[in-house]
C-alpha cells in the first residue's frame, strides 16, 4: 500500500505529522464555533456539552487529543533535528513520540469515561 | 512552497505553541478530572485576564501556524500556486484568527 | 525445493510519450547483479534496450534505476536479493523525464545543481599560497560529510518533495550547496544562501530522510539541508538577507 521508496519509519512519522496537522486544522474552526456559542447561546452550548458526554464523542475527543500530542511531539522532533543538528537515534525518538502521545490520549480517555 | 520568511514564521509560531499546547492539555485534564461541566468552566474563565492573554496568544500563533502548514499541503497535493496559493493562505489565517478571537471573547469576556 | 533457474524481469520500455513493462525471462546465475541481467537482455534478447552504465563496480552511479519501486545502483544490487515470487520490476529513475527505456534526461537535475549555488566561487589564484585548512576543523568536517556525492540521482529520484513541488531544488543540489557554504576558500556565501532561501529552496524539505535511507554513499542530505535552514534563518535574523 505504501510505495516501496517510502517504506521506512521516518516517512511514517512524516505522514502522521501531516495527517494530524490537517485534521487539527479542519477541527479548529468547529471548535471555535462551539466555544462561540457561549456568547449568547449558553443553552445551546449546554446541549452540545451534554451531547459530548456520549461514548462515541468521547472516543473522538481522545482521538483529537492523540492527534494534538502526536503533532506536538513530532514537531518537537523536527525542531531538534533542524536547529540542534541532532540525528542519532532519530527513529527511536519518533517511536517514543508516538508512544507518549498515545499514553497522553489514553490517560485523558480513562479520566473521561 | 515556502521561503525563509514563511519558514521562520512557521517555526517561531511552533515554538510559541509548544508550551501553550502543553498548558491547554493540562487545563483540559484538570477540568475533566475535576468533573467540571460547561457552566463551571465558564465561571472560572469569564473575566480572567490570564485566560484571555493565554488563549489570545494561542489563537494568534495557531492562525499563523495552521495557515502556513495548510499552504504547504495544498501546494504539494492540490497543486495550488502563485496568487491563488497566497490568497488561500491569507484566507485560512483570517478565518482561524477571526473565529478564534471570537471564541476567546465568548469564553473570557 | 529446487532452486529457480530463471527470473522474470519486467522492464519498462518506452519514451517521453509513454510506455509499459515488458517481460523478459533471464537465467539466474551466482553473484549476478541487476545490471548483469539487464545487459544479458540487451545482448541476447533485445538489442534495442536503452540503458546507462559505466564502471559497473559501484563507483560512478551511472547505472541507477528504479528496482521494485526503489532507486538504486543496479551494479550493486544482486538479482537474487530482489527477486520476489520469481519476478523483478525495473524502471527508469523517477522525477526525471525519460529519453528512452531506462535512460533519463538529467538536465533538470544538473540545472538545479547550478541554481542552488553549486559552483565554487574562487577567492584566490594559483599564484597565491595554498589555503591552510585544518581537516579536523568544524567546517571542514561538515563539508567532508557531504562531498562524496557523485550526482547519481538516487536521492532526487526518491524525494517526495521533488515529486510534489516542481520548483524544489532537491537533496543533491542542496547537499552540494551546504558543502560549499562550509568551504572556507569559497567567496559566494551570500549569493548561495539567497539561492537556497527562495520558493524552491531548502525550507521545503520535510525531513523524510528517504534520501539518507537510499544514498549508496551513505550521505545524509537532510542534515545538510537542516544546516542550510539554520544558516539562512540566522542570516535573516541578523538582517543580512
Amino acid at each position: 500500500m505504501i510505495k516501496p521508496h517510502r517504506n521506512h519509519p521516518l516517512w511514517l512519522a512524516f505522514l502522521l505529522h501531516r495527517l494530524s496537522g490537517v485534521c487539527l486544522a479542519l477541527y479548529l474552526p468547529v471548535h471555535f464555533l462551539v466555544l462561540g456559542l457561549a456568547i449568547d447561546e449558553t443553552a445551546r452550548l449546554g446541549g452540545v456539552l451534554r451531547w459530548s458526554e456520549t461514548l462515541p464523542v468521547e472516543m473522538a475527543v481522545m482521538g483529537l487529543v492523540f492527534l494534538l500530542a502526536v503533532h506536538l511531539f513530532g514537531g518537537l522532533r523536527l525542531l531538534v533535528l533542524e536547529f540542534l543538528d541532532w540525528h542519532d537515534r532519530q527513529k527511536s525518538v519518533a517511536a517514543a513520540a508516538v508512544a507518549l502521545s498515545f499514553a497522553a490520549a489514553a490517560a485523558f480517555f480513562l479520566q473521561v469515561i | 512552497m515556502i521561503g525563509v520568511r514563511l519558514y521562520l514564521a512557521q517555526r517561531l509560531s511552533a515554538l510559541i505553541l509548544a508550551p501553550l499546547v502543553a498548558g491547554h492539555l493540562a487545563v483540559i485534564f484538570y477540568a475533566v478530572q475535576g468533573g467540571l461541566d460547561g457552566a463551571e468552566i465558564l465561571s472560572r474563565t469569564q473575566g480572567s485576564v490570564g485566560f484571555g492573554l493565554f488563549y489570545g496568544l494561542f489563537v494568534i500563533a495557531v492562525s499563523v501556524h495552521g495557515a502556513i502548514g495548510l499552504r504547504v499541503v495544498v501546494h504539494e497535493h492540490l497543486k495550488l500556486a502563485g496568487r491563488t496559493l497566497d490568497g488561500f493562505t491569507l484566507a485560512t489565517g483570517a478565518v482561524l484568527l477571526g473565529l478564534g478571537l471570537r471564541a476567546c471573547v465568548a469564553v473570557v469576556g | 525445493m529446487s532452486q529457480a533457474k530463471e527470473a522474470d524481469l519486467h522492464v519498462w520500455r518506452g519514451d517521453g510519450n509513454g510506455g509499459g513493462l515488458v517481460r523478459y525471462a533471464v537465467p539466474l546465475r551466482d553473484s549476478q547483479t541487476v545490471l548483469d541481467a539487464v545487459t544479458w537482455i540487451q545482448r541476447r534478447l533485445e538489442p534495442g534496450l536503452s540503458f546507462r552504465f559505466a564502471c559497473r563496480v559501484g563507483m560512478c552511479g551511472t547505472c541507477a534505476m528504479t528496482v521494485n519501486g526503489k532507486p538504486r545502483w543496479t551494479c550493486r544490487t544482486r538479482l537474487k536479493d530482489v527477486v520476489e515470487n520469481g519476478r523483478v520490476v525495473i524502471a527508469p529513475l523517477e522525477n526525471l523525464p525519460v529519453i528512452k527505456d531506462l535512460a533519463c534526461d538529467f538536465s533538470s537535475f544538473f540545472g538545479k545543481w547550478g541554481k542552488a549555488g553549486g559552483r565554487f566561487a574562487a577567492t584566490a589564484t594559483r599564484l597565491d599560497a595554498v589555503a591552510a585548512i585544518r581537516p579536523d576543523s568544524r567546517r571542514r568536517r561538515l563539508a567532508d560529510a557531504g562531498i562524496e556525492c557523485i550526482n547519481c540521482g538516487v536521492c532526487y529520484s526518491a524525494c517526495d518533495v521533488v515529486r510534489w513541488n516542481p520548483a524544489y531544488l532537491g537533496p543533491a543540489a542542496l547537499n552540494r550547496s551546504w558543502t560549499l557554504v562550509n568551504d572556507e576558500r569559497d567567496g559566494g556565501r551570500e549569493k548561495r544562501l539567497r539561492a537556497v532561501a527562495g520558493a524552491g529552496g531548502c525550507h521545503n524539505c520535510h525531513s523524510h530522510q528517504g534520501c539518507a535511507t537510499l544514498c549508496p554513499n551513505e550521505l545524509n542530505p537532510t542534515l545538510s539541508i537542516a544546516g542550510l535552514k539554520r544558516a539562512t534563518a540566522l542570516a535573516v535574523l541578523k538582517g543580512e538577507m
